[in-house]
């Protein structure tokens, strides 16, 4: 073939498959909208109850497909998750950033990316076989609870918050460091009132994808969470959450039935949700002065 | 306090934290690896599970990852390079560059679940592969494909520009210094890259469940290789282990399963990390 023909070609195969990113993006939501929404269209849910209604009955004829119970379990295990990852990974990122980068980059680093590398299902059976046996000798109950899911999924969050914490600190101009100490300073009150404060947006969005991150988290969740189907009330009794309900019950139903399309519904819900948190990583990453 | 005193109790504190922060990390490793080590001899990586009597292995499973794996990388690797070229190479500042960068930051974002969940409705059911490796592999594909499109454009964008000018100076095309001259010099990156997104592919069980199958045939040399068989891997059986445990071993079978899933990841980063050495000094002459 000719060169020139080839280089047509090539550059229009590039463009296709970057295509093909938008069109599958746009696929998922498309297909995931309309299949969410039957609950509503065809079985006549009102979007009312299903937001606002913790009643989850589905074994018998006049179903009940309230998913309030799910959105709590998801919001308070990823709370939960955050608030013990959180003050963890400014730490360590404030330790390999600003007070000794040999340590924290020949030590903690390596340590923070084995640990982004285990896979989610490895992390809800190390719960399951040593956490969940722990909380109940400790707490009573059967251990299987929120508390559970909120340390399995702190310990899968804190790499992402941590690694993108250490870039922002990093990426901030050594003139606010030095300015600071300049004036006086000690290390660690240039630290809290300068070096965090300008890192903030960046701190920010590393927290919004954290968070994210929980939200999304399925099976590490489900293996140590109890699936039961109340308002979280306490941290020791079990929960469910949005991405549990989905991978407990999604196999067992018949396609086409109220059961099924509220599980769709429910998928619709967890979509729309992550579709915030991207926009606002989207806002936070914007802001962010230093990179 | 005197701020001297507390710039000395801060560094102090933040040194233990991170002294504990290391010593819990990889005490959590280590218990997980002594639990399974145990467990894995011969019989547990070659012999098929068995569902309601101990004694038990992975081997199906073992194989239906790595095919799994093979079948990703086939579609994953031509179209996110395909998309990386575009975005470091063709892409201008406009409103196409703009919506196709939110639409590979979306889905790189969207949880995996929900992946899953689009792999059911179009792979399993639409296009009726049932669930399958196919199905799965696909799945996975789209799972993988915004990590692989940032990994080319990543490395093709370190690339010096110098190398691109003198080749289309000696009258290359385009399409000619992409293929020959900016890919060949990002190739220790790219391999990199590759493989260190296998080790995600081949952690990866929520996207499986609804697509791949929990379940898989016993293998032989007739379906091995058939992509519209159930393919259920290893990580998708640490769950399902747990999920339904019938055998009465589950915990044995779990224990092991993990460890070895762990390992193989491990050896993959290190195997990344050592062929990226080694092609680079061949690369440079170094």
């Amino acid at each position: 073939m000719k060169p020139k023909m080839m280089d047509k070609l090539g550059s229009f195969f590039a463009f296709f498959c970057a295509l093909l990113s938008v069109l599958i993006t746009i696929f998922i939501l498309v297909f995931i909208f309309f299949k969410g929404i039957r609950t509503f269209t065809v079985d006549k849910i009102s979007i009312f109850h299903f937001l606002f209604s913790a009643n989850w009955n589905m074994e018998n004829q006049n179903g009940q497909a309230g998913a309030l119970a799910f959105l709590l379990g998801s919001i308070s295990v990823s709370l939960l998750a955050l608030l013990l990852s959180l003050p963890l990974s400014l730490g360590l990122s404030v330790f390999t950033a600003e007070i000794s980068r040999k340590i924290g980059e020949n030590f903690l680093q390596p340590v923070v990316e084995m640990f982004a590398g285990i896979p989610s299902v490895v992390y809800g059976w190390m719960g399951l076989s040593i956490l969940v046996p722990i909380i109940r000798k400790s707490f009573g109950g059967t251990g299987f609870s929120l508390l559970a899911g909120g340390i399995v999924l702190g310990i899968m969050i804190f790499p992402t918050i941590t690694s993108i914490s250490v870039d922002t600190l990093k990426a901030l101009p050594r003139d606010l460091r030095e300015a600071s100490l300049a004036l006086g300073a000690t290390r660690w009150q240039t630290i809290k009132h300068v070096l965090l404060p300008a890192a903030l947006p960046g701190i920010l969005t590393g927290v919004v994808l954290g968070l994210a991150r929980a939200f999304g988290e399925a099976l590490a969740v489900q293996m140590v969470i109890g699936n039961s189907v109340r308002i979280p009330d306490s941290l020791i009794n079990p929960v469910h959450t949005l991405t549990s309900i989905l991978t407990m019950e999604m196999g067992n139903t018949t396609w086409g039935t109220l059961w099924n399309d509220a599980l769709w519904s429910i998928a619709l819900l967890l979509l729309m949700i992550s579709l915030f948190f991207i926009g606002l990583i989207r806002f936070f990453a914007k802001r962010r002065v230093f990179r | 306090m005197s701020p001297r005193l507390e710039d000395k109790l801060a560094t102090f504190l933040l040194y233990i934290l991170a002294a504990l922060a290391v010593m819990f990390l990889l005490a959590i490793i280590f218990i997980l690896l002594n639990a399974g080590i145990r467990v894995i001899n011969i019989n547990f990586l070659i012999s098929p599970p068995k569902a309601f009597q101990s004694g038990g292995g992975v081997g199906p499973q073992i194989a239906n990852s790595f095919m799994i794996l093979f079948l990703t990388l086939i579609f994953t690797v031509p179209i996110g390079m395909g998309a990386g070229i575009y975005l470091s190479e063709y892409a201008k500042e406009n409103a196409i560059t703009a919506v196709l960068r939110l639409s590979i930051e979306t889905l790189s974002s969207l949880p995996s679940v929900i992946i899953g969940l689009f792999g059911l409705l179009v792979f399993v059911t639409t296009f009726g592969w049932g669930f399958s490796m196919i199905s799965g592999a696909m799945t996975l594909t789209v799972l993988n494909l915004p990590l692989m499109t940032r990994i080319t454009e990543e490395a093709l964008r370190d690339v010096k520009r110098d190398l691109r000018e003198a080749s289309l100076a000696l009258g290359a095309t385009r399409w000619q210094t992409i293929t020959r001259v900016v890919m060949v010099s990002a190739i220790p990156r790219l391999i990199t890259g590759i493989i260190l997104a296998s080790g995600r592919i081949f952690g990866e069980a929520a996207a499986l469940i609804f697509t791949a199958g929990m379940t898989s045939p016993k293998l032989t040399p007739d379906n091995f290789f058939n992509i519209l068989r159930p393919a259920e891997t290893l990580a998708v059986h640490i769950w399902k282990v747990n999920a339904e445990g019938l055998a009465p071993d589950a915990r044995r079978i779990a224990d092991g399963s993990s460890a070895l899933l762990i390992i193989i990841i491990i050896a993959f980063n290190f195997l990344a990390r050592s062929l990226t050495k080694k092609l680079y000094k061949r690369l440079t002459g170094a």
